[in-house]
Formats: C-alpha cells, structure tokens, sequence
C-alpha cells in the first residue's frame, strides 16, 4: 500500500514540477477513421535528435524537452506524412489522428491491447497463448488471467469463474453471439473450441452492457482475427502431443484474402485423451474426443461489410467412472477411502458417465457507414446446443442418455455507433431473442430442467466522453424484459406440501396426471442494468481506471425448475419458483502501468449482490437407494471483495518476470458465514529467457500455488449407516490443502519451405508430478487431479 | 485482374451457397418432435418385496416390504413387515423388485437377473439372523436374490437390504468392500418372536 501512495506521490509531483527544459510531450496516434491506435507511427522532433515511436496503443513520450517551437514529424507505413507545429511550454499532450487512404489500407492494425472501451478494466489471452492451450479448454487458458479461476468437474470439464461467480453470472461472447449452451450447470463447460478464436478478452469491470444486463462477474469477448486488405493465402497447422492421456490435437487453418476486402478462413480441430493419469492411480474413463470446425466469409471496407461465420463443436468428454455413487453412504466411502473405487488399465475408450454434447453457432452481421453519423451493424444469429448426459444404468436403458436437452436461441441484435462527435461516441441498439429448450423424450428419466420458451428484449445506450487529454468518462443505461413460458411435471406431495407452490402459484396449475400435476409456470423479469466508467491517464504509462456496474440477473431455468438427482455428487438438486433476481452493484478500481521494462496491475474490486442464488446442501433425504443430500437454490445477500495484481519485469535483455496474485473473501451476509465455492488465495511467478537470436528461444518456468480455502461454510452432517449400525460424518465441506506445481515451458522457432516457418515447442507440466486436490474440483472428494505431462508442439505457419 | 476478380466473385458465391444450405442442412436435422412429451421413471425401483417362508412351515410367511411410488424426493417411503420371524428357524427368502409407475408392474428382478454379475445384493441386521446368499452369477459369485435365513434366539433389530451395482465381484462379502453404487438401500425393524 506504502508503494501505491509512493508511485502516485511521484506521478502528481511529475506534472507540477516543470522547469526550463523540463517540457513533457506526451501523444496519442490513432486512425482517422475508426479511431484505433496506430502502433510503430515515428514521430521525429525536426531540429533536434529526438525520435521515437508509438506504442501498442499509439502513444509515445517526449521527455526532457526545452521550452520552445518545434516541427513535429509524424509517419506511419501505410499513411500521409503529417507535420505540425508545436509550441512546448510545460507539459502538453496532443491527439494525432492520421489518415488512412482506403486503397492503401493494408493492414487494419488491431493491437494486442485494444480494450472495447477505454475506460474498460480487462485482461486478455493472446493469440500466442490461445495456442499453447490448443490441446485444454477455455477455462484452463482463462486460468492464467488473477481473478479468473475455474470451477472443474474432473480435468476436461471446466467451467470459467470470474471472481468466484460462474455460470449465468458470466456472459460469454464467441463472434459477437453471446452463448448459450446450458450453461447454468456447474458441471456444463462452455462449447467452445479454443482454436476458433483470435483472442480472448476477459472484461472485470463495468462495460458489458451491449452485451447484456446480467454480467454480474464479467464478460468474457472471444473475437476473431482481422485481416489485411490485400492478395494472400496463408494458414497454419498445430500438432500436440502429449504423455498423460497418451492423445493430443491437431488444428489447421486457412486464411484467404482478397485486395478487393473479401476474406475467407476456414479452420478445424480434432481432439482425443484417453484416460489421464493422477500420480498415483489411472483416471479411470476421463478421456475426451473433440472435433471442431469453423468457417468465416466476409467483405470488408470503410463504408460497408458483412461477415458470416459459422462454427460446429461435438465434444464426448468422459466422467471419473468412480464417481459414479449412489448414496451418501458411497460418498462417505469415497470421501475416506483416499483412492478412487474404481481403477482399471488406461484405455481411451469413453465409458459412461459421460457427457456428449453438439454445438453449432451461426452469425450473419452487416454494417454501413453514415457519413456524418456513424456506423449501423445488423447481426442475426442462432445457436442449437444439444446435450447428452449418459449414466452407468440397467439394462435397455444402458445406452440412453439420462438427461437430453436441445437448446435452440435465435436473436436480432441492431447496433448504432455513433462517431461524428470530437469528444463524445455514442452506442446504442436493441435485442430481440427468442429461445427454446426441449426436454427430449425417451431419456426413460425425470427430466432435471423441462420444455420452456423465453423471449427476451434488451435496449442499451452507452457512450464514451473525452473529458480533457487525459481522461474519458464513460456511462451507459440498459433495460431487459424476459418472459419464460415452461411445461413441467410437479409430484403432487412436492407441489402442495414441500414447497407450498398450491397457495403460491395456484394459476400454474392447469392438470393432474397420476401422482403429479401438469403446470405451466410463466414469469416476466424486468431489469435495469447500468454503467459508469472512468479512465485517467497519467504520464510514463500510469492509467487510473475506475469502473462502477449495476447488474440484474433473471434466475435461470436451473435456478427456477430443477428437479432431480445427480449421481456424480449423491445429491438431488432443486430450483425454486419464487426465485427473485439477482441484483449487483460492483465496484472495481484499477491502477495500471502498461510499460515494456516494468508494467503492473493493482485491481481491488468490491461485489454487493442481493438475493445472491447459491446452490448448497440444506437437508438429507432417504430414498430407496439409502440418504441423499438435498441441494437447494438459496438466495442470500452476498458480498465479494478482493485484489487481483499483475506484475511484469523486464530484468534484462533477454529475461522477463511475470506474477500475479489474487485475494478473494466472499461473504454470506445473511447468514453471517462464508460463501460456498470462493477460490483460494492464489499466486504464480514466472522467469522467461528468450533469445531473438537463437532461433527466437524461449524457456519459462512458471510456479503456480493454490492455498488451502480457510473459509468455507460448514456444511457437514451426520447420517445413519445401516450396515455400521451407527452415524456416520459427512464430510462434504473441508477444504483440501494448499498445493504447488511447477510447469516448464521451451520452444524455438526454424525457417522452413519459402516464406514459412516451425515453431518446435516442449513443456513440462506439474514437473515433480505433485498428489494434490483442488477445491474448486466437483470431483475432489473422489481422486487426485492430473500428474506430470510431456508435451511436445510443433507449429507450421504457412 | 478482371478475370481474376471473376474467378474470385465465384469462389465466394459458391462459399456462400455451401455455407448456407450448410446451415440449412443443420437447422432441420432435427430428432425430435416438440409435443408436450413426458418421460415417466423406467429406472425407477419402486417397490423392495423380501418373501422369507419357513423351511418347516410354508404358512410361516414374513413379507417386508418398501414402497415409494414416486421416486427419489416427493413423499417418503412406506416400510411394511407382515409379522416376527419365528425363533430358531430356517427361512427361505426371495427378493423381488418392481416399479410400479409402469402399467403393469415392471418386474426389475428380471433385469437384475439377466446383469447379475453387475448387481449383487447385501444383506446386514442387528437381529441375529444369519443370511446365506444361495444364486450365483455365471462367474460363480454370489447375487444375493434368492437367501436362507437362519433364526436364532428371539429379540428384535434391524435387516438391511442393500443392492450394489457394479461391484467388485469376487469381493470381500461387506457392501462398503464391493464398491460400486447403491441401488437399493433399505432397513427394516424386524421381530423374532
């Protein structure tokens, strides 16, 4: 904290002491056109020896100068030469906008930084470690960002969390179409293939609200590549291989472009894992098998284009088979006996328990240009998720999916973007989405989420103002309506005596069939969501970022409707009818250095969500297969308050540091207790010596610990064991123990054929093959988690 | 130039064409029609019927039964036993399982049957019965759906009935030893009078 008020002190003093030559230059280069930064723009101060060039956001810094009149010079590859005259007396700072002529626009730059609003608090995954995590999942390459954990259910199955909040509470945007996939499920991964993607984005803070009302822990953007304007054919092609799981991935690309703007990329993967390996013990029946394939098409110029994109994701990922339970008593079985029940010879044959799911998502957006106004995008869009979830069953039923739902979700999403004002861009534009699930018959099962329809209608403004040079203030306003219409089955001692719904929901009621009741629930959820946003920059690269959020969450269909057992966890799951929403006021402050010899990131952040909806164990119930624990959707007040920290050193030439830490403390306020499934305090730090002139060498060592969760709500019970004659403990909320993995990273780059080149790559993951459990695993209670892999890539571009 | 312009023009038409009758294609593959279609239990076991008859007296029946008609959750299950065991006695017992939310009664045993080297039955009490399993499975392991029941002194306690699936077989004749998941898990008071 002492260091805070140190920088700070040092950053207010460097603007008011000023003196003869002391003059400060500080610019901004961006395109005339679209406003984005230009990178690597030369501006010479004419007379003198100085020279320098624009960073990755377009700003470059003149120091030291003299009081007086320059020339100022500024150039950049494919624009006009521009000069100036400046009078330097003091500080100054200058926005330089340079323009592009649309024929020679080769290269529409989007640098590794861009944020979607400069007032935005966000972290992102390039496309160099997307690729690194060709062979994982999303969650796992969002795992590098502090702040972002996840929440596994074994180690292919992994669910992103942004300051402890998952699920509904994320909006997650592929292509500018945000995803629905069931994603209310703590063990539904999102259906993502990492390689589809040019880079991912995680935004913390307040602007997300294009996207939606209900990002209550953040917004996670996977945006494609842009291409340049011009005549080419290029593609890359990623093999990975790898020792645990004895599998791998493969994933090829092609890039078409034409100098006329159109551009064509076609993409696909194929993924297969059989069994991974704890240090101890085989994962039994925890392979994956993912094949994906995307494909884009579009035309591009300043005043017009369109893009289309469609992507296809069929996942079969495999479930630990001795998770498989069936009562609390196996539980406890599990729980103690430090070793799963079942273990049998590696095989990369996926058995049941597993999950097969389809995904496919496709997008049509066009957009022209208004002089004087600003740019309309047109997007419509639809999505069908198909999940199939397989359990170890009797007889005919043995090949039939327990639980098979379809998840159809069409939407129109007009947007206008305003950019004739100097100071002010203005965004605004409206949502109409329509969404069906199908609860498909023959499941010869309950069904866990029924048939419902929802219709949804959003509009939002939001705009961004240039206060001065040195600050933007940005806000922005968005209402919701959703309506949701289901078709479910009720048994009669629940509805009347259990959950009292014959005095609360009388009108639901439309039938009786046997023991059950048809009902037909229909909701309307009003929500306002809002944001405010500012940004002060500072010299040397200091930012100031301060960002406020409102969000309303409706609860989701598992929230409202679930109903039914989960055998992975011996318990049964219920959603409530009289859910209310979700309300967040969050507040996240950022002091951030974006600079290559020392940049850091010091984010605290403080959450207030009313009637918070956490799903935990309230009671257990006897069934005829012995007890089970009853979860329940509860709603709480809740707060969640912690720092995330990055860091990174240039130590010299060739080595680099990196660390990041994050604190996280989440409170039940209602019941004055912890909240269930927060992440640990957790830290890494990482040494990288990389060598341009060897091949562009590259080693890293990473370390990465996870400390034990202290604070945790106590959960435990005790319950009968009829064969022990006696109570037994359940032990369902201790926490495992901190653990610590170290993971070696190396990889050099050849020339190869004419204009290509091989990038040879070799890691080392959990390096001393560490026994630990993570508590953010659904599955800890049933085996360790994965041990040491060899990995070998080998990347062609072309 | 012209021509190249031409030849690409055409190269995007048809991407276009494919991608759309692509999506086309897609969209209308669907598998399921969108009644309002239900899906009743068919795993369910509804009903535990554990038959034992006197080896000296086949009028010296003692039925212990559960029932839950609906399922896991919903209202509670209803243990029934007929009357006491008689004292010092040998009983033959025979386990049957339904689930009754079909029309007829779907008889489960059967399909225990046909998978008995998945399933195996466990049988633990307090009242100082000595239960033999007296069926094996094709591997020769015992299953546990056809028992002798032998009594001993009079008193009262507990019979638990507990079916596992997938378990360890051969195992060390314990639930907890066998693995496996719990189908079944139930406990009856019994007499032996």
């Amino acid at each position: 904290m002492k260091n805070i008020f140190l920088i700070l002190f040092i950053l207010i003093s460097s603007f008011s002491y000023s003196q003869k030559c002391n003059g400060i230059f500080i610019g901004e280069i961006t395109d005339f056109h679209n406003k984005k930064p230009l990178e690597n723009a030369t501006i010479k101060l004419i007379g003198t020896n100085k020279v320098t060039i624009s960073d990755h956001k377009g700003k470059f810094t003149f120091e030291d100068l003299c009081h007086g009149t320059y020339n100022v010079e500024v150039s950049h590859l494919s624009c006009e030469t521009k000069v100036f005259v400046l009078e330097i007396n003091g500080n100054i700072y200058k926005a330089i906008s340079l323009e592009h002529h649309l024929e020679a626009l080769n290269e529409v730059v989007v640098t590794a930084n861009s944020k979607i609003e400069k007032t935005s608090i966000q972290q992102s995954v390039s496309k160099e470690v997307i690729e690194n995590f060709s062979d994982k999942s999303l969650g796992d390459a969002l795992n590098t960002i502090s702040g972002v954990s996840s929440l596994n259910t074994g180690n292919t199955i992994v669910k992103p969390m942004i300051h402890g909040l998952h699920s509904s509470r994320l909006l997650i945007v592929n292509n500018n179409v945000r995803l629905f996939d069931q994603e209310w499920g703590d063990e539904h991964a999102p259906n993502i293939d990492i390689n589809s993607g040019g880079r991912i984005d995680v935004i913390k803070g307040a602007n997300t609200l294009m996207y939606g009302s209900d990002a209550i822990g953040g917004l996670i953007l996977i945006r494609p590549e842009n291409y340049a304007v011009k005549d080419s054919l290029f593609g890359k092609s990623a093999l990975s291989l790898n020792t645990n799981g004895w599998g791998g991935n493969i994933n090829s690309e092609l890039v078409r472009t034409f100098k006329n703007g159109f551009y064509t990329r076609a993409q696909a993967s194929y993924k297969v894992f059989g069994d991974f390996e704890a240090p101890d013990y085989n994962l039994s029946n925890t392979g994956v098998k993912s094949i994906n394939a995307s494909a884009r098409v579009g035309y591009k110029s300043f005043e017009k284009g369109f893009d289309a994109y469609y992507s296809f994701v069929d996942n079969t990922l495999g479930i630990l088979r001795a998770a498989h339970i069936g009562n609390v008593g196996d539980l406890v079985r599990a729980i103690e006996s430090k070793e799963p029940d079942y273990i049998d010879e590696f095989s990369h044959h996926i058995d049941n328990p597993k999950q097969a799911i389809f995904h496919h998502l496709a997008k049509i957006e066009a957009y022209k240009r208004f002089k004087g106004l600003g740019k309309l995008t047109l997007q419509y869009d639809f999505q069908i998720n198909r999940r199939k979830e397989f359990d170890r069953r009797r007889g005919e039923l043995r090949n039939r999916p327990a639980i098979d739902l379809r998840l159809f979700t069409t939407s129109l999403q007009p947007n206008l973007r305003i950019d004739a004002f100097d100071n002010l861009k203005l965004n605004t534009g409206f949502l109409l989405r329509y969404q069906q699930n199908d609860a498909i018959s023959g499941t010869g099962a309950r069904q866990l989420i029924p048939d419902y329809e929802k219709y949804d209608f959003g509009v939002y403004a939001t705009g961004v103002y240039s206060l001065n040079l040195f600050s933007e203030l940005s806000a922005g306003l968005r209402y919701d309506f959703s309506r949701i219409d289901a078709n479910k089955r009720y048994r009669i001692t629940d509805w009347d005596d259990v959950y009292n719904y014959d005095e609360l929901f009388p009108e639901f009621n439309i039938g009786i069939d046997d023991l059950e009741y048809i009902t037909n629930p229909k909701f309307s959820f009003h929500n306002i969501s809002a944001g405010l946003g500012y940004v002060r920059h500072y010299s040397n690269d200091f930012e100031l970022l301060i960002n406020y959020g409102l969000a309303s969450r409706m609860p989701n269909p598992s929230e409202l409707f679930s109903d039914g057992l989960h055998h992975g966890a011996a318990r049964i799951e219920i959603g409530r009818l009289n859910m209310k929403k979700e309300v967040a006021n969050k507040l996240m402050v950022s002091l951030e250095r974006n600079h290559q010899g020392f940049g850091f990131a010091i984010s605290p952040y403080y959450k207030y969500i009313s009637d918070f909806i956490q799903l935990i164990p309230i009671d257990a119930t006897t069934t005829i297969r012995g007890a089970f624990v009853e979860w329940e959707y509860i709603q709480v007040d809740a707060q969640i308050f912690g720092v995330d920290i990055d860091v990174d050193k240039k130590i010299t030439n060739n080595l680099g540091y990196n660390g990041s830490l994050s604190l996280l403390k989440g409170d039940n306020l209602s019941d004055d207790i912890p909240l269930i499934h927060m992440p640990s305090t957790n830290f890494s730090n990482e040494l990288t010596y990389k060598n341009k002139d060897l091949n562009q060498l590259s080693i890293g060592l990473k370390q990465e610990t996870v400390l034990q969760q202290n604070r945790f709500p106590d959960y435990n019970f005790f319950t009968f064991d009829p064969v022990l004659q006696d109570d037994v403990y359940v032990d369902i909320s201790s926490t495992p123990p901190a653990y610590t993995l170290f993971n070696f990273s190396s990889s050099m780059n050849f020339n190869a054929f004419k204009t290509g080149n091989i990038k040879v790559e070799f890691n080392i993951e959990n390096l001393f093959n560490v026994s630990y459990r993570e508590n953010l695993n659904r599955l800890r209670y049933f085996a360790d988690e994965v041990g040491r892999n060899f990995n070998v890539k080998l990347k062609f571009n072309y | 130039m012209s021509n190249f312009k031409l030849k690409t023009m055409k190269t995007i038409k048809l991407l276009a064409v494919f991608f759309i009758s692509s999506l086309t294609v897609l969209s209308c593959s669907s598998d399921d029609d969108h009644d309002d279609d239900h899906d009743h239990e068919e795993e369910l076991i509804t009903t535990v019927v554990y038959t034992l008859t006197n080896n000296a007296d086949n009028t010296d029946v003692v039925i212990l039964t559960f029932t839950d008609l609906d399922g896991e959750g919903g209202a509670d299950g209803v243990y029934d036993v007929s009357g006491p065991f008689t004292a010092n006695a040998t009983y033959t017992g025979a386990m049957k399982l339904w689930n009754a939310t079909e029309t007829p009664a779907e008889d489960i045993t059967i399909e225990v049957k046909a998978e008995d080297d998945e399933h195996e039955f466990f049988y633990t009490n307090t009242a100082g019965l000595t239960i033999t399993k007296t069926d094996v499975d094709g591997g020769g392991n015992p299953v546990g759906i056809d028992t002798t029941v032998d009594t001993g002194a009079a008193g009262t306690g507990t019979l638990t009935v507990i079916l596992k699936h997938e378990p360890t077989k051969p195992n060390d004749g314990t639930a907890t030893g066998a693995g496996g998941s719990t189908d079944i898990e139930v406990t009856f008071n019994v007499t032996v009078a």
